[in-house]
This record gives structure tokens, sequence and C-alpha cells, in this order.
């Protein structure tokens, strides 16, 4: 393993482009089935298929996304209980306050609910996907920045066990790669 | 067709039924070329015409902050509000603004869950439209209140009078259901916009690619990435999807809980939600169609947008028809005197029949045209009748809410409304506002989602070979 230490020289890792977006989906089969595990393809737009062809699973988002939704329907009804039966009940238009005056509350817990699934959603896939991070060795390559164009990357780091300096560039020439790149910290 | 088996589970689905769909971008353009053509828009020069409407747009912003001072520094008498139409052409506007935010979120959301692939053209401007109608549309309920400094009484805050909000009121429903609608927009809108903002970053040069670099947090498009962010922008949509749904219900709340004859009708969440999609499917294509023209976006936003989006005018145009027709049938057949009269003076003897004849004509009769194909596919004739649509939608809220209160149960609390200078400035300029803000967003943000478009060229399907190959073959066997 390679330390974390970042001195100027020290490899990342390579970037290698490919000339669609089904050459890198093969690509990224072969490079599944050879045993990486530090690394990623890079594309203008998500690639259909590809957590297959990489051999990842669902995002589990969606569970943090429960949590969140649970957490706003229960704010909204502890809100409202407390504030309208217990601190200060309102009597309009002889309407009682009480417990089953929750469909009244009704609306508000949908809505709490929706707000924090939201607010879950977008802070869960920022600690997920751990952005903002403006800073990162790639984007010291030239080549990597045409992702957001019509690039189709791939990514292998140096830190994968399986990273051999000479092999794994021959590997990916073998798979179809055009051009590589060597980017370094 | 037939002959192909259901395991060879790489045909794409349209292939395999033979179904020729039309292509929803034109002329086979690269992923170069839409990179380079929605950023070109935000990194050259803008267009005169650009200048030619941005200037009166901030004249009327300007006309907005005006008369908003004069309203908060004399008092809201300066409003032609009095007893008995207490909710006058501010309630009108509102209603009216946050129904058109709704074509955004319709686009955005529903027409995700739906996979329909067409709306990744428009999306981006409907959801940047949803967010500057809503900001217009907080405006007119805020000064509304009267002393806007105190509008912060809305919120559940713990204060010293130890007064809490009423939580069974619809108003304050409306609170919340617009505040986490402009919240959940703006998530959403912001989680869309972070690859485009990173291809700006990639393209741009000193304090742009700084700037645009921030807001990219550091976006790099690894597939490690993609599939959690498409998790969340499914979830999104999910949960936004319902939430439209509650917006205009709750809003069209504010006048069905209430006892008013003309406001207390059990048809008006649905009545709202379908004339909020109608109406800001209209306000879409009236933004859209000149943006498309300006910036040379044909081959993105085709001639089969332009027909789904008036067929869905068309549509839930007839909706709002069915609605009005019901309300009078439901008047007449509850025998009830007061909604009787009131629906009797809605179309017949009171003051403001004209009113509703106005929004009869614009709402439901004019989008009828959209039956027919040419009329779809000529953009002059579009472009009228959603502006027609636009007025009658404004006409509608108006025919509902002042000339309700206008007539309701004593003859002896009669009255007449009509606006004064004010509010009249006040609506005005809330358009300057939504215009400036609209024009601000073309300049500066990707008016169409870069990697989303991209990722429904046929050509960014892995197995695009595969299929393409097949559909070679039998079309050349048809030949």
């Amino acid at each position: 393993m390679s330390n974390p230490s970042s001195s100027a020289s020290e490899l990342f890792g390579y970037v290698a482009e490919f000339g669609s977006a089904t050459d890198l989906y093969h690509a990224a089969e072969k490079v599944r089935d050879a045993g990486f595990r530090r690394w990623d393809v890079h594309t203008p737009y998500p690639v259909h298929g590809m957590d297959h062809a990489m051999g990842l699973g669902k995002s589990w988002l969606s569970a943090i996304v429960l949590c969140g939704g649970i957490t706003g329907s229960l704010t909204a009804l502890v809100l409202q209980f407390f504030t309208q039966v217990a601190l200060y009940p309102t009597v309009v238009q002889d309407k009682p306050t009480n417990l089953f005056t929750i469909p009244a509350f009704f609306p508000v817990t949908f809505e709490l609910t929706i707000l924090l699934s939201a607010f879950a959603t977008v802070l869960g896939l920022f600690a997920i996907i751990m952005l903002p991070r403006w800073n990162h060795p790639l984007f010291n390559s030239p080549l990597f920045s045409k992702f957001s164009n019509d690039g189709f990357l791939l990514v292998i780091e140096a830190r994968d066990p399986k990273f051999k300096k000479e092999k794994t560039k021959e590997l990916l020439a073998d798979i179809g790669a055009g051009k590589i790149e060597e980017v370094n910290y | 067709m037939a002959n192909q088996s259901p395991a060879n589970a790489t045909v794409h689905p349209s292939e395999a039924e033979g179904v020729a769909r039309e292509p929803l971008v034109l002329n086979q353009r690269s992923l170069g070329w839409i990179t380079d053509r929605i950023c070109g828009i935000v990194e050259n020069r803008q267009p005169l015409i650009w200048w030619v409407l941005f200037v009166p747009s901030v004249i009327g912003f300007l006309c907005l902050v005006f008369s908003l001072v004069y309203l908060v520094s004399t008092g809201v008498g300066v409003w032609g509000m009095n007893h008995p139409v207490a909710w006058g052409w501010d309630i009108v506007n509102f209603v009216f603004w946050i129904g058109i935010g709704h074509a955004g979120t319709l686009i955005s959301a529903i027409l995700f869950l739906t996979r329909q692939k067409w709306r990744t053209s428009v999306n981006r401007a409907s959801e940047a439209m949803t967010l500057f109608a809503v900001m217009c549309a907080g405006i007119f309920p805020g000064f509304h209140v009267g002393r806007f400094w105190m509008v912060w009484f809305l919120a559940p805050i713990p204060n010293a009078n130890g007064i809490w909000q009423n939580f069974k009121s619809p108003l304050l429903w409306d609170v919340f259901a617009v505040s986490t609608y402009f919240t959940v927009s703006v998530i959403f809108w912001y989680i869309g916009l972070i690859p485009d903002l990173a291809t700006l970053r990639d393209r741009g040069k000193g304090l742009a690619k700084k700037l645009y670099g921030f807001f990219a947090l550091g976006w790099r498009g690894g597939n490690r990435q993609w599939r959690h962010y498409e998790m969340a922008y499914l979830i999104l949509a999910a949960i936004s999807t319902p939430l439209v749904l509650s917006v205009h219900s709750v809003v069209s709340f504010d006048f069905a809980t209430s006892v008013v004859p003309g406001w207390h009708t059990t048809i008006f969440p649905p009545y709202f939600v379908a004339g909020a999609i109608f109406g800001g499917f209209a306000m879409v294509l009236t933004l859209m169609l000149p943006v498309r023209k300006l910036y040379g976006l044909e081959d993105l936003i085709t001639a089969k947008h332009i027909d789904n989006m008036a067929k869905i005018i068309l549509l839930t145009g007839t909706i709002v028809g069915y609605a009005y027709i019901m309300e009078l049938f439901i008047s007449y057949y509850s025998a009830n005197a007061f909604e009787t009269d009131a629906f009797h003076m809605r179309i017949l003897s009171g003051p403001y029949t004209w009113a509703y004849y106005c929004m009869f004509f614009a709402n439901v009769i004019a989008p009828q045209v959209f039956w027919f194909k040419w009329s779809r596919h000529n953009l002059w004739m579009v472009f009228v009748v959603v502006n027609i649509v636009n007025a009658g939608m404004w006409f509608e809220r108006f025919v509902i809410i002042p000339t309700s209160l206008a007539r309701d149960f004593l003859p002896g609390q009669w009255g007449y409304y009509s606006a004064s200078w004010v509010e009249k400035l006040l609506f005005t300029g809330s358009f300057g506002m939504f215009m400036m803000l609209f024009l601000l967003f073309l300049r500066f943000l990707p008016v169409i989602a870069i990697s989303e478009v991209k990722g429904v060229l046929p050509a960014s399907d892995p197995h695009y070979p595969e299929w393409k190959h097949l559909r070679d073959k039998r079309r050349n066997k048809a030949k």
C-alpha cells in the first residue's frame, strides 16, 4: 500500500480514455473481473447499466431519506400536539383541540415530512459521495477535464492493492484504452 | 418483430416493438456539440434583444420595490381593498404566480417518474421558472399581512407573548406548503445543476472557473458518484410529485374551507391543481419559444416538445373547463339559494360577468385549437394561444377571489372592488422581477440540462450498437 503523504511526484493513478460509452462499459466489466477495488469511470452523464458493469449494488441513500422523512413526521406531530393541545389551545369556530384534531394536523405533517426528506436527500448525498471537495488529484490531469464534455474515462488509483505500475498500464491498453495518462498527487 | 425472443434483453424496447420514435435531439448531434451550444449561451455575448428585454425588466423590478416601499411607508390603505373585499389583487396574484410554478415541478418530477425523456430539454428552464414564480408569489401574502416586519409570527417560534399559531387553519398550512415547495424546488434545481456547473468549470477561465467551480462542489462525474446522484434525483422526484399536488390543494383550502358562496366547493383541490399545471405550461411555452429561437436550440427543443406541451395544455384546459361547468351544475343542483345566487351573479347578473367570460374564453375555448396538429406546429399560433391562457388563468383567480367576496350573504354588505394604481404597479413590477431573474438565469446558467440531454441520445446507451444492428437489419428487410 502506498502511504498517503502527498509528495509532488507520487503517482495517484492512471486516467484512460475510451471511445464510447459502449467501449467504457465493456472495459469496466474487465477491470471489475480483474479484481480492482479503487477505480471508477468518469462520464458526462450517468451511463445506464454501469453499476452492474462495475459490480456495484443499489445506492443506500434511500435509507437515509427514510430516516429524514420519519423525523419530519414526528417533528410535525409533536410540534402541533404540543403547541395546540398543551401550550396554547386555540378554539376557533367552536372546533375542539384535542387528540382527535389529527386530520387538521395532516397537511403540516405531510409538508414537514417532505421537507426533512429533501434535506436528508441532499445532505445524505453529499456525505456519501464526499462533496464538496474542491481539490482532487484528478483535477491535475488535462485529460480528466474531458469527462464533463464528451470523454469516457476510466481511472485506476495507485492505492489499489492490485495496482502495478507497468502491468496496470498494459491492462488498460489491452482492454481498448486510447490515451493513457499518469496523474500525480 | 414477432420472431424476437423476449430473452434478448439488449434490444431497446421501442425498437423491439418496431415503433419508430421521433429523435429527441435532431440532426444526430454529438456530445461535444451539445456542450458547446448550451455553454456557448453563457460564455458568449448576449444578443441585443437580451438587453432590450433586460432593461425594461429591471425598471419593472424597481417599480415593484417602489410600490412596496410606498405601501409600507404609507399603510395598506393605498391598496384598493376594503370591506367587503379584503382579498383582492394581492391574493389573486399570489395564486396566479404560485400556479405558474407548478408546471416546472410537473416537468422535473412527474415526467421524470413517468419516464418522459423529452422533459430533459425543458426541465432546467421550467424549474428556474418555478423558483422565480414562487419568489414573486411570496411577495404578495407577505405584504398582504399588513405589517411585513411581523411576518415571522407565521413561523412556530417561541415568542414573548406566549402565542402559538393555529395549526388548524389552512392559512398556516399554506405557509408550510409554499415554503416547503420553494425549498424543495431549490434543492432539486441545484442538484440537477451540479454536473452542468462542472462542465462550465472545466471550460471556463479565471473568475468564471472559480465561481462555477465553487458551486460545482468539485464534481468529478465518477460512477461511484453518479449512482448515488441518480438515486437522489429519483427520490427528489418522488417526493416532489405529491408535494406539487399538495401545494395547490392547500392553496385551494384557503378558499374551500371557508363558507363564502363561490369558495365553499369540494372540487377546488383537483380543479386548482389542473389549472396550475395548465397555466404553468402556458408560461413555460411563453418563455421557451423565444429562447429556443434566440439561442438556436431548435435541435434540442424540437417540434415534438412543443407538440407535447400543447397537448398537455389542451388536456388540462379541458379539465379546467369541466370544473367550471361542474361548479355551475353543483350550485344549481345544491338548491342552496346563496350558492345558486353566487353563480347566477357570476355568469349573468353580477358586476363582474365580463371577467367570467374572459376567463371562460381564454381557458376553455382558446386551447381547443390544439386539437389540430397544424396549430400545434405553428409557433405563432402556439405563442398567441398560450398568452391568452396566461391572461385567462389570471382572470380565473380574479373571478374566484374578489367577485365571490363582493357579493356574499347580505345585500347590505355588497360592494365593488377595483384595484388601485399601487396594486397595478406592484403586479406589473412582479412581471419585471420575474423576467429580470429569468434573463439573469439565461445569462449565467445552462438553460438546458446538459448532462441529462446527453443521456437521452441513442448512442449514450452502452448497448446501442447491439440494438442498432437489429434495427438496421429490420429496416432493410422492410425495404
